[in-house]
């Protein structure tokens, strides 16, 4: 009996070593061992890791709403985003368009946990208004995207649940189910699916508080930057209720530009162009 | 004799210029033509004194509006009209080198089809901008005419000093004159702190004999006078902190210098009865502050005015009397977000306005409430509709606002109509003198 379980014990010693040097660390099989909620949580927090560590970053943003008849409507805007020691990104929207809002900008001061600060810089009055962080539930510029939409995705703002493994599209995706912790957010749930492979968001569908399907988000046309930071160029939101939608085009990416803490000060929104 | 005694004091006005009709230009023309001069020279700015710098950014936008008022009313006053009409213009140049150094130049031009004290022009902003590190925190310098916002009421500022009122725009008192300064802030993350040195005192606008929402008697500007020695080019200085304390925002503001409201004396021209605007000097402490707790805004702003006369005419001495005055506004602010499943935002407001003066306040706001609310669509237009009724809490008067806007199927078209009513105005009230000005206003604007 001895004899033959010795054996068999260097085979999984064997083994575990040989899957350790040769499989990723951040294999998905290891993503989602235990409970539900321990691989959700993992998954949610690999792919959150995933995106940290490209210390700033400006992007253009072009949004098209389109009503139920199909009539399109255009925004356009800028972004400036930085990782913030021990804490969520600070994020500063500048509006180019419509022209009546031109100069108009949006700094958020997000947090792990706890609501985010939220400042809005009215150039006409040149007045700093502190705004409610509850506002997360409300339409940004009139588009399908809410405020809490449109900001990097906090682990510790939801409780996560593993729910399956299926195929999206060419790839294969671990769909996740997100509860916010937030009274204040406009969703009761969000189902995600990530690809396996890079644990990037591919699909949303967001369920409102009466727990019916809203909005589905498609995120499309992922190129690397840097190397290793995954950013996308078409993001489609879609209103299941009321048939509306908007395409947010992401273009001029740049990493690594002189953008530190004192760009995203309430001094610093005074002065946004 | 009171008549002599009162000619010696005044002071003229030296920007005034005698027009070709003899008549006297008013003042306020020639800020409008310093404007352009000086907006002409700015722009030669890039190519003259930076030939490498300052082309590095460069934006041009701005507003063209056209505006009408209607008066339903009959006039209070004679000579008062029923209907004012006009267009203004709004421009904003910007250029920024390298380093973020940069220049921005606001020009605003008012025609009044009616009201020949309507039309001015007023460089709303012109100043040179820098900023750079201070050890963990920043430094910013802005010189030359800037506007400068404090405060966190909607119902009006009560903190904010900085700039004139441009009373003749909107008689809300939102709205600024550009005011020359030297702006230096430092900031880090204990807040901020800024210091102001100011000069070239603003004089207040007001409209003229035709105008309406104006005193019974017509406010002439040439009889300015101030408590300075230095009259206009007395140096204002002010500061003010700024810092985050949790949840809490905090302002602390000081202000010593000539007054931005001024005392309106009576004089007895030939002509008739006309006020005489006079600025004297006072010191004011202030405080503003917003406490944001989930969808609800709890906001204050107070201040403590000192050498300020209040609207109590003290006949034998032809003059009004000096008060020493505390005055706030306490105020909530609570949104509704998606309501009834929509994209629309209601928005409620609840000010109550405070003056220690009270019936000598110089304005309507000695003990009055203030509730609104703002209905944002959130839709591609912005449509927007907001009501309110300001009442004051010991008389019976009430003033009555509705308000819409809504972008244009071109994005560049912005429609605005304002009303306000103004009901069974107290005659004991400040504001009497608007008792029959209820206004629509309609304004088209082109952004571009």
């Amino acid at each position: 009996m001895i004899r033959f379980s010795i054996p068999r014990t260097i085979f999984a010693v064997l083994g575990s070593f040989l899957a350790i040097c040769f499989w990723p660390a951040e294999s998905y099989s290891d993503l989602l061992s235990g409970t539900a909620e321990e691989a959700g949580l993992r998954v949610a927090t690999e792919s959150r890791e995933r995106q940290k560590g490209f210390g700033n970053f400006t992007a253009s943003l072009t949004m098209t709403l389109r009503n139920k008849q199909g009539k399109e409507t255009q925004r356009s805007l800028r972004l400036k985003v930085m990782e913030a020691q021990e804490d969520g990104d600070r994020t500063l929207f500048v509006f180019d368009h419509p022209r009546d809002v031109k100069g108009t900008a949006f700094l958020v001061h997000a947090h792990k946990t706890g609501p985010d600060k939220q400042w809005l810089y009215l150039p006409a009055l040149k007045r700093v208004k502190g705004i409610s962080a509850s506002k997360q539930s409300g339409s940004f510029m009139g588009s399908e995207f809410s405020y809490e939409d449109m900001g990097a995705v906090e682990v510790g703002k939801f409780t996560h649940r593993f729910i399956r493994e299926e195929p999206c599209g060419d790839l294969k995706c671990l769909v996740l189910e997100r509860i916010p912790k937030s009274q204040d957010s406009g969703y009761s749930r969000q189902l995600v699916w990530l690809d396996r492979e890079e644990l990037r968001t591919i699909r949303v569908h967001y369920f409102d508080r009466r727990d019916e399907h809203l909005k589905t988000m498609v995120v499309e046309g992922y190129a690397k930057y840097l190397d290793r930071f995954w950013r996308s160029s078409t993001i489609t939101m879609i209103n299941l209720l009321t048939g509306k939608s908007t395409v947010l085009l992401w273009s001029d990416y740049k990493f690594g530009t002189d953008l530190d803490a004192k760009d995203f000060t309430k001094t610093a929104l005074k002065r946004i162009r | 004799m009171l008549f002599e005694k009162t000619q010696r004091r005044i002071i003229r006005n030296p920007f005034t210029v005698p027009g070709k009709d003899g008549r006297n230009v008013p003042a306020s023309l020639l800020p409008a033509v310093f404007a352009v001069v000086l907006g002409v020279l700015v722009s030669l700015l890039p190519t003259v004194a930076y030939p490498a710098g300052f082309t590095d950014e460069v934006d041009i936008s701005g507003r063209l509006s056209t505006e009408t008022w209607l008066y339903p009313q009959s006039a209070a006053y004679p000579d008062q009209r029923s209907y004012a009409g006009g267009l203004a213009l709004e421009t904003t140049f910007y250029v920024e080198n390298e380093e973020g150094t940069s220049i921005t130049v606001t020009p605003f031009l008012r025609y009044d089809a009616g009201d020949p004290d309507r039309t001015y022009g007023d460089f709303r902003e012109a100043y040179l901008l820098m900023y750079g590190d201070a050890g963990d925190g920043e430094w910013e310098l802005r010189l030359g005419i800037d506007r400068v916002f404090w405060g966190v009421v909607e119902l009006r500022s009560l903190v904010d000093i900085i700039n004139q009122t441009d009373v003749i725009e909107h008689p809300n008192e939102k709205i600024k004159m550009g005011q020359p300064m030297a702006h230096f802030t430092w900031s880090g993350d204990w807040g901020a702190l800024e210091l102001f040195a100011m000069t070239w005192h603003r004089a207040r606008i007001y409209p003229g004999s035709r105008g309406r929402q104006r005193y019974e008697f017509i406010v002439d500007q040439d009889m300015i006078s101030y408590e300075s020695g230095a009259k206009k080019w007395h140096v204002d200085l002010a500061s003010r902190y700024s810092g985050l304390l949790g949840p809490l925002e905090i302002g602390l503001s000081l202000f010593n210098g000539t007054n931005r409201e001024p005392t309106l004396l009576p004089i007895f021209l030939d002509s008739g009865l006309v006020l005489a605007p006079h600025y004297e000097k006072i010191r004011q402490f202030g405080v503003d502050a917003q406490l944001t707790r989930g969808s609800l805004l709890l906001k204050l702003e107070a201040i403590y005015r000192a050498g300020a006369k209040n609207s109590r005419y003290i006949q034998h001495l032809n003059t009004l009397e000096e008060e020493d005055y505390i005055a706030f506004i306490l105020g909530s602010e609570y949104t509704f977000y998606s309501i009834l499943g929509s994209n629309s935002d209601l928005i409620l407001f609840a000010e109550w306005a405070y003056d220690g003066r009270g019936r000598w306040a110089t304005n309507a706001f000695e003990n009055d409430l203030f509730i609104a609310a703002r209905l944002g669509l959130n839709d591609p237009q912005s449509t927007e509709f907001v009501v309110s009724v300001l009442g004051s809490l010991n008389k019976s008067s009430r003033v009555l606002a509705g308000e819409f806007k809504r972008r244009l199927s071109s994005d560049n078209w912005l429609l605005h109509i304002e009303t306000s009513a103004f009901l069974d105005i107290d005659e004991d009230d400040f504001i009497y003198y608007v008792r029959r000005d209820s206004y629509i206003k309609i304004n088209l604007a082109y952004s571009f």
